[in-house]
């Protein structure tokens, strides 16, 4: 190591305070950096305009790598496909057979559900994807588990919208800039999603662990009726993401609840969906009802 | 001017290089959550980081106590940490390792592993843990790989810093 010039101030009463005010401006820039933390800490979204600058000016780089990675990203897993190929495919073509049945029950259903909704007058025109975009990068050295999505306000993202894969449920829309928005996703602690259990309605929230699993902890506290291979499905309340999205599988139990691994890894889906708040669009879906019902009234009145 | 008219003796390295080399090569470090690498947890070494304390290991009282503060609010741009925590682990860092200087006792390479090392694991540690105290105070093993990754990449991160330093003061 190189000695530094000025380490011994001997003397000098210059050379003695100049230490002296280095190291208080040091000690300030530690009270100053606490104090935005704070500030940061007590409103997250105070420094959005920051992060989206940073965001935006790093998007161009981003977006041509993550072009280029989505062609070799996969590399690996298709040479590991060698391996165990042949007791692979028999598993695979057991497995076709049994989903084959099961998908052209699933059309039956599909055909009953339409029709049954028709009786209902429940077939209202929504739009179920305000955009398709690639993840474009993802904050991977922190804790904090959020990642840039390559569509921004000029393509009609909003704070607050929910963001899925066809594998299931993403995350949703933190912070938007004019061409990237930062989504956070379902891992991460901070996000709480409100799911219920597919099989039988079972209500719960999802809470993030960082990890690429979530907590679950069931609303009726004292129970704990959660198994190894549960389907988590979003329920719907808090109006934020639409029922019955996929979220998570449960793996294993705990005490007060159990661990569930996320489906849709956020660091294998190629490319997320962006779709419109379901409470939002209810409230529009409702109003619309209502001035069409007034509209009628009076033609019926006259 | 071409170089063989150039006055051979007494050159002057660039200006430019020798004052904004170090602060670009952290920033471009920060810059490295930029690239399409999607990870489920956190495992990419935080490079801003390595590169800061490689500088600051090579190069002792080139920066300023206070150079954590403005380098780390940079970093929390990039990081996607909560904004302030990098400003503020990266000046705590800095503020120990003066202290250290001030001691006046010859580091060898060792030694500025174990330091740099030392640095590595309280900045993540204190960084997760100042996401969500409660929770996060139980799984911090999340971190170990991560941690790993960033101190054996840490030799390496300097070696480069060195060649760099070699051509920033070269004439």
């Amino acid at each position: 190591m190189a000695p530094p010039n000025n380490r011994r101030p001997g003397f000098s009463k210059r050379a003695q305070y100049s230490i002296f005010a280095s190291y208080l401006l040091g000690i300030l820039g530690a009270v100053v950096g606490l104090l935005l933390l704070l500030i940061s800490i007590f409103d997250p979204q105070g420094f959005a305009v920051l992060r989206t600058i940073g965001a935006e000016a790093t998007a161009p780089i981003s977006k041509t790598l993550s072009e280029v990675g989505g062609a070799t990203g996969s590399a690996g897993e298709n040479i590991s496909a060698y391996f165990n190929a042949a007791s692979k495919n028999a598993a695979m073509k057991r497995e076709l057979k049994s989903n084959r049945i099961e998908i052209l029950e699933a059309r039956a259903l599909k055909q009953e559900n339409e029709r049954l909704k028709r009786l209902l007058d429940l077939d209202k025109e929504v739009p179920d994807a305000i955009g398709m975009a690639r993840l474009i990068s993802s904050t991977s050295s922190s804790s904090r588990r959020m990642a840039t999505l390559g569509l921004g306000t000029t393509d009609g993202i909003l704070i607050g919208q929910p963001v899925r894969a066809p594998e299931g449920l993403v995350g949703r829309v933190l912070e938007a800039g004019p061409t990237t928005a930062r989504i956070l996703l379902v891992s991460d602690g901070q996000n709480v999603t409100p799911v219920k259990r597919a099989s039988d309605e079972l209500p719960a929230f999802a809470t993030g662990r960082g990890d690429g699993t979530v907590e679950i902890r069931p609303i009726n506290l004292g129970t704990n009726p959660f198994k190894g291979g549960d389907l988590l499905i979003t329920s719907g309340s808090g109006g934020l993401y639409a029922p019955g999205i996929p979220v998570a599988v449960v793996i294993r139990k705990t005490e007060t609840g159990a661990i569930a691994r996320i489906l849709a890894n956020s660091a294998k889906v190629s490319h997320v969906i962006v779709q419109p708040m379901f409470q939002a669009e209810t409230v529009a879906a409702i109003a619309k009802e209502n001035i069409d019902g007034a509209e009628t009234d009076i033609e019926g009145g006259e | 001017m071409a170089k063989s008219y150039r006055s051979r003796i007494n050159r002057q390295p660039s200006q430019f290089r020798i004052k904004f080399i170090p602060s670009i090569t952290v920033i471009l470090g920060s810059m490295i959550t930029a690239l399409p690498l999607i990870t489920d947890y956190p495992i990419l070494p935080p490079m801003g980081l390595l590169v800061l304390l490689s500088w600051r290991l090579i190069r002792p009282g080139y920066w300023p106590v206070w150079a954590g503060f403005p380098l780390g609010m940079v970093d929390d741009i990039f990081s996607g940490q909560p904004f302030g925590s990098a400003a503020f682990l990266w000046s705590l860092v800095f503020i120990a390792l003066e202290t250290l200087d001030r001691r006046g006792v010859g580091r060898d390479y060792w030694q500025d592993w174990l330091i740099a090392s030392l640095s590595i694991i309280f900045v993540l540690i204190c960084g997760m843990l100042i996401i969500d105290f409660q929770s996060n105070l139980l799984r911090l093993e999340i971190l170990i790989p991560q941690i790993l990754l960033s101190i054996l990449l840490y030799p390496f991160v300097t070696r480069l810093i060195g060649a760099i330093d070699n051509w920033r003061v070269a004439q």
